[in-house]
């Protein structure tokens, strides 16, 4: 019914909220960092749009550059997770290392192909 | 079976003709040596301006001896030097040698004191000489001594040696050396030594066996295998290198070359074994430049011409036409001289017309062979009437001069059969023209008049542009054969200018041009209006050729429409096509459309947004540097990482600014070694100081 639906989807989102407030904090600093890293992405694939995709090479440098970094910040997320069986005897720090180094790489190659 | 039988009696027909040996088709007309010749050697050798040299003297000496004109017109014939040069102790060779021509030729002095000082300074020469042309003025001298006072002494003391010293400079193709120390091989070396042996020779026949005279009639042989031709059957000498500097060029050298072949042939009685037409091609050569411009070239031609006029080996035979346009309307004869080489008479001798080829069908001869009257106070060949199977055009005709006397033969060279364009013009003959307005459909006449195209005609016709104007008219020639003329052409003018040509085609005799008008309303850009009328027919053997003006006709075109082409604009000054024209601007790739700044600016604002969210949302989660190791060292190492991600950053805002991808990646090497050494250090100590807070 109606009603129950309504009180279904707030009832999730509750449940959703409270498990998430149990995350550890560095894992919630990451998925802030995932969701600026997209909008920065949105507000760009908006612009183009409205603009016209003139100088493509440009566009897509920038939109790769912010979809690259998030995905490099989602691998560092599961690497960090501490319910993640699979790399449980990953050091923090050598994830984070690889973060860094691939981002590093990454924004080579944006900024050659920014022109 | 057919084929064996046949095939020996078709190897004799090719030998057969082979054995003819002149089918060299030789198609240009020469003439021989005369009167402008003689003029022109006057101006040339009196013009210097300047008393000429011993060698020039000698040149201008020799020329008129061979033209039988007088010395006196040259004005002084260069006694006193001879003399001079003669006496001097301290003469060349070459100064003597040509002082002993112009004596030879102008006969100074025969005082035999003076010609055995003369004897005895070459002799020496001889005996220390080291070139080729030393040899030449040295044995030249002394065979001159010998013609103008017998009883000088001018034995060589060693004319074997002489000889062989000299065939030793001839190189494996019959070309000669200057000297042994110089390596070029040259053509006209070649005609320069054959003189000279031809001296030596003339000097001391004894002494010269005959196997070496064999050996140079081998090393002539050899050279003729290398006589250069054109097409048309001329043979000339040329030098294989013509950068050097001692090039001469190829008159000079092919005529050397006579003079040289033509001394040797006469001082021994050797075989040479060099076929005719080769003499008749060096005589085409020489005769073919006509009169030179310049004295020496006179002299080259001129005395080349004299040794082939009597030459032992074979006297080119020259046959010449006053006039190669004959008009079937003057009745013109067909009039053949046959000379020698200085115009001088032939030996007995028949000509034949074997063959009159039209210009169109190359291979059928219109007539048939025919021999040509002789008239022997005119010293030329005729025919009295031209074949009536001559008609107007132009036409190849096939000479071939037959010798009567077998011994002459042997010595004269014919040049077989022989090519000469001839053109023949006539009038043609132009009638029963008409021009005349049909209508178009039916084909009905609607005005005709009679043309009369020996003069200028002043019809006037009119039509519209539903009929059709036609014009013909019949042509042929006298022999009453008919005749395609290069031009026949009908020209329309308007009042304005605009002109259109038509050609006018034909079939046969008739000649028939319709214009249909209502296919040529847009041609003539729908211009109504007064048309002049012009007929055109011509060609280079038609004694009539005419552009007659024929009238006017009326033309009614319908109104133009709106998109009709408009007449090109006929400008008043013909050459104004040649003017300058307007300057064309390029257009480029029209650039992109780019957005208003203040939009771009606007999002470039908004991207900010998020990163400012971000930091908000960082200090909401309450983030501190809590882990931040205080101790010095990994502090220290812990500053320097963030410094060290911070100048990659950096560099990449300069990458991206003006750097190039090689200095960056260079920069980054360098960097990125750092940032690796000290990211290690600070995370492998985070990572143990956190190993031992878990086991703690």
């Amino acid at each position: 019914m109606a009603r129950s639906t309504g009180e279904d989807a707030q009832a999730l989102i509750r449940s959703l909220r409270s498990a998430y407030a149990a995350t550890p904090k560095n894992l919630k600093i990451i998925d802030l960092y995932v969701a600026f890293a997209v909008s920065t992405a949105l507000i760009q694939v908006v612009y183009m749009a409205l603009v016209g995709s003139f100088p493509f090479n440009s566009f897509l440098s920038g939109v790769l550059s912010c979809v690259g970094t998030a995905v490099l910040a989602v691998c560092l997320r599961i690497q960090l997770n501490k319910d993640n069986k699979e790399f449980k005897d990953l050091a923090p720090e050598r994830a984070f290392a690889d973060f860094v180094l691939c981002n590093l790489v990454l924004h080579l190659v944006i900024m050659n192909f920014l022109g | 079976m057919a084929d064996r039988r046949s095939m020996p009696v078709s190897l004799l027909a090719i030998i057969a003709t082979l054995s003819i040996g002149n089918v060299v088709a030789a198609s240009s007309v020469v003439h021989p040596v005369s009167d402008p010749h003689r003029s022109a050697a006057v101006e040339l050798f009196t013009s210097a301006g300047r008393s000429l040299s011993l060698e020039e003297t000698y040149e201008a000496l020799r020329t008129f001896e061979v033209l039988g004109i007088g010395k006196a017109e040259l004005r002084s014939d260069g006694c006193s030097s001879v003399l001079d040069v003669l006496k001097l102790a301290s003469s060349s060779p070459k100064e003597l040698y040509y002082a002993l021509k112009v004596n030879q030729l102008s006969k100074c002095s025969s005082e035999r004191a003076v010609f055995e000082v003369a004897a005895s300074r070459l002799k020496a020469a001889l005996s220390d000489v080291s070139s080729l042309l030393d040899y030449h003025y040295s044995v030249g001298g002394l065979v001159l001594i010998k013609d103008l006072s017998p009883d000088v002494d001018v034995a060589l003391t060693d004319a074997k040696g002489t000889f062989q010293s000299i065939k030793a400079l001839s190189q494996s193709d019959g070309r000669w050396r200057y000297g042994s120390n110089n390596p070029e091989s040259s053509t006209y070396a070649a005609g320069v030594a054959l003189d000279t042996l031809a001296g030596i020779v003339k000097l001391e026949d004894s002494e010269i066996g005959s196997s070496m005279i064999s050996a140079v009639s081998n090393d002539i042989k050899k050279l003729f295998d290398s006589i250069e031709k054109y097409d048309d059957g001329t043979f000339y000498f040329d030098e294989k290198v013509v950068e050097s500097l001692e090039y001469r060029g190829p008159l000079a050298t092919s005529s050397v070359v006579v003079v040289g072949l033509s001394s040797f042939a006469s001082a021994t009685s050797e075989k040479i074994d060099i076929p005719g037409e080769v003499f008749s091609g060096l005589a085409k050569f020489f005769l073919a430049i006509g009169v030179p411009g310049d004295s020496k070239d006179l002299f080259y031609q001129i005395n080349a011409l004299a040794c082939l006029e009597d030459n032992r080996v074979s006297i080119p035979l020259i046959l010449s036409l006053p006039a190669t346009v004959l008009s079937l309307s003057k009745k013109d004869q067909l009039k053949v001289r046959v000379t020698t080489v200085l115009g001088a008479n032939s030996p007995p001798l028949k000509l034949k017309l074997r063959q009159a080829l039209k210009s169109d069908s190359a291979d059928i001869s219109v007539i048939d062979s025919q021999e040509l009257k002789h008239d022997s106070s005119g010293g030329f060949y005729y025919l009295d009437v031209l074949p009536d199977s001559i008609d107007v055009g132009k036409y190849k005709f096939v000479f071939q001069i037959l010798l009567e006397d077998p011994e002459h033969k042997k010595s004269y060279a014919t040049g077989g059969r022989i090519h000469v364009p001839i053109y023949v013009s006539g009038v043609v003959i132009v009638e029963n023209a008409v021009i005349s307005v049909l209508d178009s459909d039916l084909g009905t006449v609607d005005t005709q008049k009679k043309l009369d195209l020996d003069k200028q005609n002043d019809i006037s016709l009119s039509a519209n542009h539903l009929q059709k104007l036609r014009l013909s008219f019949q042509l042929s020639t006298p022999r009453g054969l008919a005749y395609t003329p290069h031009q026949a052409f009908l020209r329309l003018k308007h009042e304005t200018k605009v002109e259109h040509i038509f050609v006018v085609g034909n079939s046969g005799k008739q000649f028939e041009l319709v214009l249909d008008f209502l296919r040529l309303v847009e041609k003539f850009y729908y211009l109504s209006g007064k048309y002049e009328l012009e007929l055109a027919v011509g060609d280079s053997v038609m004694e009539n050729s005419f552009l007659w003006p024929l009238g006017y006709i009326e033309l009614d075109m319908p109104e133009a429409p709106e998109k009709a082409p408009r007449p090109p604009p006929v400008a008043a000054d013909p050459h104004s096509r040649f003017e300058v024209k307007a300057e064309i601007q390029h257009i480029f790739r029209a650039p992109e459309k780019r957005p208003p700044e203040a939009l771009s600016l606007a999002f470039l604002g908004l991207s900010f947004l998020p990163f400012i969210g971000f930091l908000g949302g960082l200090l909401r989660l309450g983030v501190n540097l809590k882990n931040f190791p205080s101790s010095p060292v990994p502090a220290t190492f812990a500053f320097l990482f963030q410094v060290g991600i911070g100048a990659v950053l950096g560099l990449y805002m300069l990458f991206w600014l003006k750097l190039d991808l090689f200095t960056t990646l260079k920069v980054l090497g360098l960097l990125g070694t750092f940032l690796l050494l000290v990211g290690h250090r600070i995370l492998s100590h985070l990572a143990a100081t956190s190993a031992k807070m878990k086991s703690a």
